[in-house]
């Protein structure tokens, strides 16, 4: 893959240019000219502009925008909602915090133009109770947003009405799932709940509700600006755009990154984050955050492309790229991870409240070689129901780490059956 | 008394309840809500005691048991955890000499995990009250608490 995927400057051009506290500066980058453009448009003509743009959402699941907006466009009832997940709290992920705090108003542009399409009055920025700068941030761009007739009534003359509210978590990262979010919205304990129905259809207090991750709504203007169709040419005919990449773990040159999509997982290792330090050698990435597989290093040249990653039934998430050197142990790290969603799962349904701490028990044994045979089948049997019988999203990728760790470096806990094993050193 | 007035500027309709809670809890000293707190809470808006408190125990910034005045919340997961938080961890429980998940005798610093606070590329990473701490090495770890110890005398 040439240099050409890396580093595309679409929805980070304005880091560090544009003083994010500033409505003029972001007005005289051609900021709200996208709002401008839309609200000269019928609300249908702009949906059409964003499902032939392709864009998918960026909170992890890649669901087609476009569609969803259109769900929501012709859900029934005069009263509907449209919520910015930025309840960012994947382990490995920044990306939200820094779109919050470096260009507020790009967010908030996005927001408003989808809540124009759909005709949607009310707006909700969810964003995660330990982002307090981001929060603070949000907070005076809309103030100034609302001052200059971006938000309130009849925005810029147009006779349209819509605000936003700025909600606060408190601390759960479950809340990021659609109906655990709307549960926190509504005052109410975070527990998920089944789908279907779909938010789009029953969501805040019942009524239609669009949710989107902050990043999805940042393509929005853009996507506004150029022409679905002109955005649909950047990166691959199955995942259009450009996407922001968390690079975290043992890696020289950690950060925030925004890549054409296409651009391979190897590249932006050793290309943007310049490799691992002193030169060892890659033993695994995780990719997506915490619910993300675990992939080796032979398989580093893989292309963040839907297409290309499901034929390997991986995916690449939300964007974050977590780096192990060769020193870490694989086990270990599957417990930490195992750990942290055990932690956070929500308690409403057995197999993840009750699996997960099966999970943990089970990779003690391989952890203390005293697992035998049949604790290798039960593992991959626990795995296999945790997946397909939790009620949300959280239980079911739950495992998701340690089924990869199963397909790729099933040696790890082979090796561990028997006592003769011989210790692996490092990690703790 | 606090509660009121922060009910009286919020509104007391449920979706209020939480951005209230956590409003008031950090007013308290020891960071956290009593039973009488959430009385009051319940009195107030006329929503369940035992809704208030199920929210009370649910979120992780919530507090139904006392703590320090400076809450000190130490990265527990990976990209934190493969830049060696672990020493992090053990610097801290050796300058405060307290073990995570409790409370120095004076009632200063509270010790925690938390996940990830989204700061990964500057592991490993702790916050203190509002203020985050990141590339964190352990040398640096006596200067940062001494610092709050200072402020504490004055
Ligand atoms: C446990 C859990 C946590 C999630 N956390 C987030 C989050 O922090 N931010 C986010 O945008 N989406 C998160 N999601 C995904 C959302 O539920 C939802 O799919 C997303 O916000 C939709 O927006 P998108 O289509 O723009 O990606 C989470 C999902 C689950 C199951
Ligand atoms: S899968 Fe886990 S987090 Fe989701 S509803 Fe069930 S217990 Fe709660
Ligand atoms: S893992 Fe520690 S801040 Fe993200």
């Amino acid at each position: 893959m040439s240099d050409q995927y890396l580093s595309k400057n679409m929805l980070t051009r304005r880091f560090g240019v544009i003083n994010p506290e500033s409505i003029e500066e972001y007005i005289n980058d051609g900021g709200y000219s996208a709002l401008k453009k839309a609200l000269s448009l019928k609300g249908s003509e702009i949906i059409e502009e964003i499902k032939r743009s392709g864009l998918k959402g960026r909170g992890g699941a890649a669901f087609p925008t476009g569609l969803k907006m259109e769900a929501v466009n012709l859900a029934e009832g005069s009263s509907k909602y449209i919520i910015c997940n930025a309840d960012e709290g994947e382990p490995g992920n920044f990306k939200d915090r820094y779109l919050m705090e470096n260009d507020p108003h790009q967010i908030i542009e996005g927001i408003v133009i989808c809540a124009y399409a759909s005709k949607i009055n009310h707006g909700y920025f969810f964003i995660r109770g330990e982002y307090i700068k981001a929060t603070k941030i949000v907070e005076h761009a809309l103030d100034q947003a609302r001052a200059e007739g971006y938000l309130g009534d009849n925005i810029l003359d147009s006779g349209f009405n819509f605000d936003i509210e700025v909600y606060k978590g408190a601390g759960a990262y479950v809340c990021g799932e659609e109906f655990s979010l709307l549960a926190t919205l509504e005052g109410r304990a975070g527990r998920a709940a089944y789908k279907p129905p779909f938010p789009t259809i029953c969501g805040l207090y019942n009524k239609p509700t669009q949710i989107n991750n902050v990043e999805t709504f940042c393509n929005i203007p853009h996507i506004l600006q150029m022409g679905g169709a002109a955005f649909s040419k950047i990166g691959t005919p199955s995942s259009t755009g450009t996407k922001l990449i968390c690079l975290s773990g043992n890696i020289r040159q950690p950060g925030l990154y925004e890549v054409e999509l296409g651009t391979s997982v190897k590249d932006i290792i050793e290309k943007l984050g310049m490799g691992v330090p002193r030169n060892r050698k890659i033993k695994m990435v995780q990719l997506g955050g915490a619910s993300g597989p675990v992939i080796p290093e032979s398989m580093l040249a893989i292309k963040l492309d839907n297409q290309d990653m499901q034929k390997h039934n991986l995916s690449f998430g939300s964007g974050a790229v977590i780096v192990m050197d060769d020193r870490i142990d694989v086990l270990d790290i599957l417990k930490r991870i195992i750990k942290f969603f055990h932690h956070e799962s929500c308690g409403k349904c057995t197999p993840c409240r009750e699996g997960l701490l099966q999970i943990l028990i089970l990779l003690d044994r391989f952890i203390d070689e005293t697992a035998n045979e049949s604790d290798l089948q039960l593992l991959e049997i626990l795995i296999e129901t945790i997946s397909l019988t939790s009620i949300c999203g959280l239980g079911q990728a739950a495992p998701t780490a340690v089924k990869s760790v199963l397909e790729y470096f099933r040696e790890e806990f082979t090796d561990r059956i028997h006592t003769t094993a011989s210790a692996l050193k490092g990690g703790s | 008394m606090k509660i009121k007035e922060i009910l009286d500027k919020n509104g007391r309709t449920p979706d209020k309840l939480i951005s209230s809670l956590l409003e008031y809890q950090k007013t308290t000293l020891c960071n956290y809500l009593t039973e009488d707190d959430l009385r009051e809470f319940a009195k107030e808006t006329g929503i369940p005691l035992s809704r208030i408190s199920s929210v009370a125990s649910f979120y992780s910034l919530l507090s139904t048991e006392s703590r320090g005045r400076y809450i000190i919340q130490v990265c527990y997961d990976v990209p934190c955890y493969v830049n060696n938080s672990v020493n992090i961890v053990k610097e801290l429980e050796k300058n405060l000499g307290i073990k995570m998940g409790q409370t120095t005798e004076d009632e200063t610093f509270s010790l925690e995990f938390s996940s990830c606070l989204g700061c990964c590329d500057k592991a490993p990473v702790m916050q203190i009250g509002e203020t985050l701490y990141g590339n964190l090495t352990s040398e640096k770890i006596a200067s940062i608490l001494d610092k709050y110890r200072g402020e504490k005398d004055e």
